[in-house]
């Protein structure tokens, strides 16, 4: 009876929504549907106002103005709690879970439900992730999960309260392909039960494989609503970026020398006293682009930090053309030459000083090296003058706090310095993570044109498509150890999804 | 049927964060903070059946009327100046020393030692071994709490708070125990220091005022131009960043507290040789905690210390004065520098954040 009532009109309709943040204009009289049944993709670059936008669906903010209609009535969802009333469910990218209880106590979390017990709970918790063919543990505890189900958790908590209208960010950011395949299977069947999704991505792979409609924003704005079937990756590119853009990515062939860095049974330990980097070995040669795989959290940060001396080393040796550099500071390590770039997840956080301008931070491996006590500033402004020159980047000025810059100019900033300093290894965490594709295609020249000067370089990746294209081999890291270096020309994009869960090289060719 | 919800009660405004506020609007803010300070002032003294006209007038007058009043007035402004530029030293690493006052005692205890016992000493030799002791005593107590937080990450907000409760009644327990002046008749104080040790009073105020006076210039240059000051700014702003650029960073925050304390510790030399001759337990008195409040009202700038210093002082210097003249009560005048301080200080909420007004209706 319902059912029949609600056909025919969309789930969702926004109209003429605005929202600005002080002086930025975050959604800029957007009018989006959702039909009924339907899994519909946001596609836009990072900054282009994807997540503004669901937030304004599910609560967190509210719009400036434009109105908001669910099931053809007009709204007005002014808390997390109204969009659930309405049965608009939110999947943030960064989960909201509490860590020390378990699956169940965390569905349950809030809800005002009658009382029902532990077992009863776990019962109905199973029966409807079954429905969906989603596998949950509902006892175990939160901290001892995997990131994927971490996920599985959050889709079960709204789809248990009532959620008919799905909004995911970025869901697959943390996934393995695999673990990606089985998310996009889940709603699919969602969506054939006339469940309504929203699927917020930048990942054009993504769109074409599982959404039937694209809506495209660009600064704010939505340019665009097609069909995906009579789409292509070209088209939707061009209206993300708002030009052609050419995807592929070279890979420049080069004279590869005698390891520059030769890494020998390396064992690290975190803080906590947990083993992060198990009898690790691999080399590093000039000239290279050595991508590493892995989930998040295998490693990698581990991996950067202790060959830049700011891990302690528990096993194991990190050879230097020969010499090991184990236990030197961080200090030696740049006098030697090893030039690292780091970025972790928060871009200031490690490689930059947020509130100083370019000139002071092109200052900050070397106003050691200039005599007396005094901080030569004038070569820093100098440099900094043409790093803008070189790499384009967007600034007011030398002096401009680093932290009001986008990320992508942020990054040319970061990777600008170490370039300038001519290193023999560079190692590059994450460097494209949050930009827009015309800065991570750049960035991409940028570490091409190292590389062909004979500079050895470790490229920390997430996006499997981008290590293929990029790297000469690919190292993948599964729980601290080195699963398999493979040639990059050599492997597919599932073998290395395989290795990253942990299966076995040998198991993969048995598999083969 | 799913039913919309409406809710009618909406905020009637919402507190936003402005990033950064140009100079100029700084500064009307700031100047209408001191008006709206002196007409809620104003509010108070008329309740006290006082003009507040006349009330501010002598205010002003109390503190820079005169050579003499002018003269107490940068007395109060020394030691003020020199421990706000000790606190920011600290407060740009963002090392929270809320413990100047504590190492301002035990400089002057450092140096009054000298002060009591070799007052024989030639006094240019005695002066300068007074004020080194004093910064080396005030650096070393800035250095313990500095030492286990860069070894133990142990919070230094709690350990500089303690220390000055330690340095408060070790100079009671000197007081009444072996430092106590016999020829006192009993009653528990330190004797008075020697001519040789007390500082000269170049036009009338103790030499001191040279010192903060070439303190504010010498702070700022260390902070803004040398390297030092540079590697106090990227620990202040990330202990990680700072690893990462090569820098040791426990020396950097040993090393910077050193100074700080230092820096309180020569103010507390100062206090006791130039202002008081002696050493009293209110030779910091409360000095090192109102430097806090003019270090941040100055931003950390050591040339805006000396300015919002010279503020404080007309607020204490003139509170006194009013006191005198029409018979204030000590607490209404407390009163009337806390009513004019708190609108200041509230004020700063304006350039932080702006309040939008939620229109009516939908």
């Amino acid at each position: 009876m319902e059912k029949e009532q609600l056909n025919g009109l969309n789930a969702i309709e926004l109209k003429g929504i605005n929202k600005s943040f002080g002086s930025v204009v975050a959604n800029k009289n957007i009018d989006l549907t959702v039909r009924k049944g339907e899994i519909l993709a946001l596609l836009g670059e990072n900054g282009s106002g994807k997540t503004t936008l669901m937030n304004m669906l599910s609560g967190i903010y509210r719009p400036d103005s434009g109105s908001v209609f669910v099931y053809g009535q007009e709204v007005h969802i002014y808390t997390p709690q109204d969009a659930l009333n309405l049965g608009i469910g939110m999947i943030h990218q960064h989960y909201k879970l509490v860590d020390n209880l378990s699956a169940a106590e965390n569905i349950v979390l809030g809800t005002k439900t009658k009382k029902q017990s532990m077992s009863q709970l776990a019962k109905n918790i199973e029966q409807l992730s079954l429905h969906f063919g989603l596998n949950i543990d509902p006892n175990k505890k939160i901290y001892d999960m995997s990131v994927s189900e971490k996920q599985t958790v959050e889709i079960v908590k709204v789809l248990y309260r009532g959620a008919k209208i799905l909004v995911l960010d970025e869901p697959t950011a943390v996934l393995t392909p695999q673990e990606s395949k089985k998310l996009f299977a889940i709603i699919t069947k969602m969506k054939e039960e006339g469940n309504s999704i929203i699927i917020i991505t930048h990942k054009l792979n993504e769109v074409m494989e599982v959404s039937d409609r694209v809506s495209v924003l660009r600064k704010g704005e939505c340019v665009a609503t097609v069909e995906t079937k009579k789409s292509s990756a070209e088209q939707l590119t061009e209206l993300m970026v708002g030009r052609a853009v050419d995807l592929s990515i070279e890979r420049p062939e080069t004279f590869k020398s005698d390891p520059v860095l030769e890494i020998v049974r390396l064992g690290v330990r975190n803080d906590e006293g947990v083993e992060m980097l198990k009898d690790v070995n691999f080399d590093l040669r000039s000239g290279e682009i050595l991508g590493v795989a892995g989930v998040a959290g295998s490693g990698q940060k581990e991996l950067c930090e202790a060959l830049a001396g700011l891990q302690k080393v528990e096993k194991g040796a990190i050879l230097y053309y020969k010499e090991n550099i184990v236990g030197r500071t961080p200090d030696e390590i740049i006098r030697l030459g090893i030039s690292m770039s780091f970025v972790p997840e928060d871009r200031l956080g490690m490689g930059l000083v947020a509130s100083m301008g370019m000139t002071d931070n092109m200052l900050l491996k070397t106003y050691k090296q200039s005599r007396g006590g005094f901080v030569k500033r004038s070569p820093a402004r100098l440099k900094a003058k043409a790093l803008i020159e070189r790499l384009d980047i967007i600034t007011p000025g030398t002096e401009t706090p680093v932290s009001k810059l986008s990320g992508g100019n942020v990054q040319k900033v970061l990777l600008g310095r170490e370039i300038e300093s001519q290193p023999n290894v560079l190692i590059t965490a994450y460097p494209v993570r949050g930009l827009d594709i015309n800065s991570a295609y750049t960035i991409y020249d940028l570490l091409n044109e190292q590389k062909m000067k004979g500079v050895a370089i470790l490229f920390i990746g997430e996006d499997l498509d981008v290590l293929l294209e990029l790297c000469d081999r690919i190292m993948v890291l599964y729980d601290g150890q080195v699963q398999d270096i493979l040639q990059a020309d050599q492997v597919t994009k599932e073998q290395i999804g395989l290795l990253m869960t942990g299966q076995k090289p040998r198991e993969l060719k048995e598999v083969r | 049927m799913l039913k919309s919800r409406r809710i009618k009660g909406e905020p009637l405004f919402k507190i936003q964060r402005i990033e950064e506020e140009s100079p100029t609007k700084s500064f009307i803010v700031r100047v209408l903070a001191v008006l709206a300070a002196l007409t809620a002032g104003g509010f108070f003294l008329s309740l006290l059946g006082h003009n507040p006209l006349v009330i501010y007038q002598a205010m002003f007058k109390g503190s820079f009327g005169s050579v003499m009043s002018t003269q107490g007035t940068v007395k109060i402004v020394v030691p003020l100046v020199i421990n706000a530029l000790a606190v920011s030293l600290a407060f740009k690493m963002r090392f929270w020393n809320i413990g100047t006052e504590g190492q301002m005692i035990v400089g002057a205890i450092a140096a009054s030692y000298f002060a009591l016992f070799k007052g024989n000493w030639p006094h240019f030799l005695l002066i300068s071994t007074m004020a080194l002791v004093s910064i080396i005593a005030g650096g070393l107590y800035g250095l313990i709490p500095a030492y286990f937080k860069a070894r133990f990450s142990t919070n230094e907000t709690l350990l500089t708070l303690m220390a000055n409760y330690i340095a408060l009644y070790a100079v009671q327990y000197l007081k009444e125990g072996p430092w106590k002046d016999p020829g006192a008749k009993g009653f528990p104080q330190i004797a008075r220091f020697a001519q040789n040790a007390r500082l000269s009073m170049p036009l009338g105020v103790h030499f001191g005022w040279i010192i903060a006076l070439l303190a504010v210039p010498l702070v700022y240059i260390y902070l803004r131009y040398s390297k030092q000051g540079y590697e106090i700014a990227v620990v202040g702003e990330s202990e990680k960043t700072a690893t990462y650029a090569g820098m040791s960073v426990p020396k950097v925050i040993m090393r910077t507290m050193f100074l700080s304390g230092g820096l309180a510790g020569l103010a507390g030399m100062l206090q006791a040789s130039g202002a008081d001759r002696t050493l009293t337990d209110t030779v910091a008195g409360g000095v090192g905690f109102t430097a806090i409040i003019v270090a941040w009202l100055a931003n950390l700038n050591p040339a805006a210390v000396l300015l919002v210093s010279f503020l404080f002082a007309l607020l204490e210097k003139g509170g006194g004065y009013i006191q005198s003249m029409f018979k204030i009560s000590a607490s209404a005048a407390d009163v009337l520098q806390g009513i004019i301080l708190f609108f200041v200080l509230a004020f700063e909420f304006f350039l932080r954040y702006r309040i939008i007004i939620n229109k009516k209706g939908d």
